[in-house]
Formats: C-alpha cells, sequence, structure tokens
C-alpha cells in the first residue's frame, strides 16, 4: 500500500504521470516513531503521495521524553505524554511495531527484530541515543536498574518516579549529568526544578545535588534564578571544575564518586551518562568516530553514505540542539528533500528552528529559541536572531511560557501523532 | 479512510498555492518555512492551546504582526521576537502569504 491509494486526485493532480510512475515504485523506510521519524514520514506522506512510507518503531504506545520532568512532578499523568500511531496510519504511513537490527548498504535493506526484511530506496533513520554503558565506571545497564537515568522515557521514568515516592522526607536526591553533547541540553535543570516541586510539596526536609561535568548550561541564569525563587536553597548545582563531575558510580550502594575522589551519598540516585546515536545508525555506517552521525547541512542526508538520512538528537548538528522541536523541523526538511529528489525536483531551501520551553515551577516558565539555515554546507544562525527569555521578565511573562509550553506539546503532538 | 484529507490539503497547497507577483520565494520554500510554525500554532496553522492560530487572518493582518515581533515592537510577544529575527524580508512575506492562503483550501 502506498500513501496514494487514498489520494488518487491529490497525487495525478501534482505529478506528472511519468515521474509519478517512477516514484510510486519508491520505498521509503524511516526508522524510530519519535519526533523527527514520525514527522518524517507524515510529512514524506504529505508531499508526495506516489511514494511507499514504512515507519519502524518497537512501541506500539511512544512516550515522550519532553513533559516526562513534568510527570515525574507529578504534574501529567503518563497517559498524557503517550502516543499511538493511528493518526499516522491513516494519514497512510505503513506502521511496523519491531526493532531495527541491521542495515545491508549494498543490498539497500532493513533487518527487522521480527525477522522480516525491508528493502528500501531511500532509509532515514531516527533512532535516538543510546547510554554509553560503563563511560563512568561501574555504570551499566544493570545499574540503571537501581540507578535510573530516565533520559529514555519508557520504564526507567516509571522507575525513578516510584523512587521518588519512596524517598524519605530529608533525603537526598543526587543527579549526575553529563558534558555536551548530549540529548535535551536544559534537560538536566528542568529536571532538578520539577523534582524540587515534588519534594517541596511532599518531602519539604529533603535536598537536590547536581553534580555536573560542565561549567555552564542551557538557560543557567534563568534557571538559576527560577530555582532560588521557587525552591529556596533546596537545589544546589555544583560545576566541573568544583570538583562536580562524576567518573564511578556505585548504583548498589547509591554513591558516586567525583574526579577528586570526594563520594557523594543519594537516597535517589539519578545518573545521565554520556550518549551517542542509537544502535541502528552505527550497524548502517553512518556513524563517524565521536558515536554521533555527521549529516549535510541542506538536507539530513548522511554525508557517510549517499541514500541515508539521519534526524534528530543522533546528528551532529550543533549549533542545532538535540531537541525534539528541533528534530520535527530536520524530518520536515528530509522529507521535503527526498520528495523532491525521487520526484526529480529541486529540493526546497532548508530552514531549521527550535524552540524549547521549560518548566520550573506552574505558571512559571522559561524558553530558548533558535533559526537556522544551511550556507555552504554548514548550520549556521542568521545574526541577532535566537536566545533565551529575558532574565528580567516579570511574572506574566513566565506565566505566558508556562502556558505557551503546555500549547506547544498539544500542537506538536498533534502535527506527530494527531494528538 | 477519512484522513485522506490533508494529503490532499497539503499536496493541493503545494500546486494551487498562487505565486502571488513579487513573490520572491518558490512555494516549496514558503511550505518548508511554513512547516516551522504549526510545532506551536498547530497543524494547518489551527491552534489547539493556548496559541493563537494563524488561520483565518489577512496576509495583510500577519505580515504587520510579524514585522512588529521582528522589530520588537510587539510588547505581549514572548519566543516570536527572537524567532522572527531569523528570517528575512521575502520570508516573512511568504510565510503570511501561505497561511492566508490556507483558507478556504
Amino acid at each position: 500500500m502506498s500513501c496514494t491509494r487514498r489520494t488518487v486526485l491529490a497525487s495525478a493532480l501534482a505529478l506528472p504521470a511519468f515521474v509519478h510512475a517512477r516514484a510510486e515504485a519508491a520505498h521509503v523506510v524511516v526508522v524510530g516513531g519519535g519526533f523527527g521519524g514520525a514527522t518524517a514520514a507524515r510529512y514524506l506522506c504529505l508531499r508526495a503521495p506516489g511514494v511507499r512510507v514504512t515507519l519502524v518503531e518497537p512501541a506500539e504506545r511512544f512516550h515522550t521524553c519532553p513533559f516526562s520532568n513534568l510527570y515525574l512532578a507529578g504534574l501529567r499523568t503518563w497517559d498524557s505524554i503517550g502516543h499511538g500511531y493511528a493518526g499516522l496510519r491513516a494519514a497512510g504511513v505503513e506502521v511496523v511495531h519491531a526493532r531495527a537490527e541491521d542495515v545491508n548498504t549494498a543490498a539497500r535493506t532493513l533487518r527487522l527484530s521480527s525477522g522480516q526484511t525491508l528493502r528500501w530506496d531511500r532509509l532515514v533513520l531516527s533512532p535516538g541515543v543510546d547510554m554509553r554503558w560503563n563511560a563512568l565506571e561501574g555504570y551499566d545497564e544493570a545499574a540503571a536498574k537501581r540507578a535510573p537515568h530516565a533520559w529514555k522515557a519508557g520504564p526507567q521514568t516509571l522507575l525513578l518516579r516510584r523512587q521518588l515516592e519512596a524517598m524519605p522526607d530529608g533525603g537526598r536526591f543526587v543527579m549526575a549529568i553529563p558534558d555536551n553533547p548530549f540529548r535535551c541540553p536544559p534537560g538536566p535543570y528542568e529536571r532538578a526544578a520539577m523534582v524540587a516541586h515534588y519534594l517541596k510539596r511532599h518531602k519539604p526536609r529533603s535536598k537536590v545535588l547536581l553534580l555536573d561535568a560542565k561549567d555552564s548550561f542551557s538557560k543557567q541564569a534563568l534557571f538559576q534564578q527560577g530555582w532560588k525563587a521557587l525552591y529556596g536553597d533546596m537545589i544546589e548545582w555544583v560545576k566541573q571544575s568544583d570538583d562536580g563531575q562524576v567518573l564511578r558510580v556505585d548504583a548498589a550502594r547509591l554513591e558516586v564518586e567525583t574526579a577528586f575522589g570526594t563520594r557523594h551519598k543519594a537516597d535517589v540516585l539519578n545518573v545521565i551518562p554520556p550518549q551517542k546515536a542509537g544502535f541502528i545508525a552505527e550497524r548502517a555506517g553512518v556513524t563517524d568516530a565521536s558515536g554521533w552521525v555527521p549529516v549535510k547541512a541542506e538536507s539530513f542526508e548522511s554525508r557517510r553514505v549517499a541514500g541515508i538520512y539521519a534526524l534528530g538528537d543522533a546528528t551532529i548538528a550543533a549549533p542545532i540542539p538535540k531537541s525534539g522541536f528541533a528534530a520535527n523541523t530536520q524530518g520536515k526538511v528530509a522529507a521535503a528533500a527526498i520528495a523532491a529528489d525521487l520526484l526529480g525536483q529541486t529540493a526546497p531551501t532548508a530552514s531549521y528552528a527550535n524552540t524549547c520551553y521549560s518548566l520550573i515551577g506552574p505558571g512559571y516558565g522559561i524558553s530558548v529559541a533558535g533559526v537556522y539555515r544551511a550556507e555552504g554546507g554548514k548550520l549556521v544562525e542568521p545574526a541577532g536572531s535566537g536566545g533565551v527569555s529575558p532574565l528580567d521578565g516579570n511574572a506574566d511573562y513566565r506565566a505566558a511560557e508556562a502556558r505557551y509550553g503546555e500549547a506547544w506539546y498539544a500542537a506538536i503532538s498533534a502535527d506527530i501523532w494527531d494528538r | 479512510m477519512s484522513s485522506a484529507f490533508p494529503l490532499n490539503r497539503f499536496a493541493l497547497a503545494l500546486l494551487l498555492a498562487p505565486l502571488a507577483a513579487g513573490a520572491q520565494l518558490r512555494v516549496q520554500d514558503a511550505s518548508v518555512l511554513a512547516g516551522t510554525c504549526v510545532n506551536c500554532h498547530g497543524p494547518e496553522g489551527r491552534s489547539t492551546g493556548a496559541i493563537p492560530s494563524l488561520r483565518g487572518h489577512t496576509a495583510g493582518y500577519l505580515l504587520q504582526r510579524l514585522r512588529a515581533f521582528r522589530a520588537g515592537q510587539a510588547p505581549d510577544a514572548t519566543v516570536m521576537t527572537r524567532l522572527m529575527k531569523g528570517y528575512d524580508d521575502a520570508q516573512v512575506e511568504a510565510l503570511a502569504q501561505w497561511f492566508a492562503d490556507q483558507e478556504g483550501r
């Protein structure tokens, strides 16, 4: 089944017959049903109604990392951050719930955990991140069951919430935060605020200790201002040069050790380890020595393997941050580029953006925004554009950005998954 | 299946959008620019929450708002002031036209 079956009118109008015939044979396989992949699949169907589009995603219900910190705070239900694939199916995307296990770039095939092999003309990889197990000594998959990363929304997030609920009042929540690049640069600091929100209400004598492998972070001044305003001294941030960098994790003892040998004992230990592109990107041969995927600025096609595109957190796209919003705009550009390629047209000019809201407490939101374009093979920000919320923003401004954050989540969820 | 509708809309929008006299952007380029807007303003520019719709306005009104954001002359604005500074005159005009043209389609 192709996207075109139920859109005969649109495709007949949109494409000259000879191009149509060629495009109809084309099969685009998209791996990963998150912000990048699901967007690419949907917009491929919209832009190239004759093309067959298959989306490969293990989860029948995809829970988003954005807003999972609000779930930890008790401000959102788990169900409210989950999305199914009925909308994408209705839009003409074939959705296969399986894991992508291997790519053969010569034969142009993708092997799935179900045993099925898909042949592709173009392959889009939006696999998110994988944890670098043992990059922090002692922190492996087994350790994550005791000291969760909760940096992929799912069982890890639920585990961390249960641990928070079981934590005694007066206890200590310790978070280890990695150096750049990693998924969602403001995420750890929003999580600190959301955990503090929960603790302030239920366990007000508790502390939040942030051990950071960096000396600065996204929206730093705004976060620190907000933490202070809403939570007083509950949150303590230790930067790298003040011995904040965690090198070893003893999950059994809920203890971490820093570069200078300081040991910190936790009641709840949240370790966000260094990361790399999702496993399938490596299998496809599109990653470089850094573990991430270099891409062409104008299309997000791999720089290493023609015909394979990569999106989102897995890619090297600085100055574009690893965010869901950015992955969505990359998905739209890649879909347009692939559609144009398959239809023998000129690709549209690439344009990317990011708007990332962080919630510090109910009615208190902050944001960072950016616009990006491809120039001479590089991703650049137009001079004078983008930036963070004003530090002197008043309560109305913070309240508006909290409302807009909620509205953004509803809008982008509808754009990608229909709700 | 019922959702052939949005497919038709998008493909037809690309095909039928008038390339207004003086427009400097191809409609395909405008469609990519507009793709970003719906992330907050809702699919096809129809609001799903506290962020206003882009539907139901004239190109003139949208252009006036977008220019005010870019000039920092919209006191009620938050991220739009920062975002619009990333787009040039032709892009801003194309965006205003794109969402005005969605109406009635």
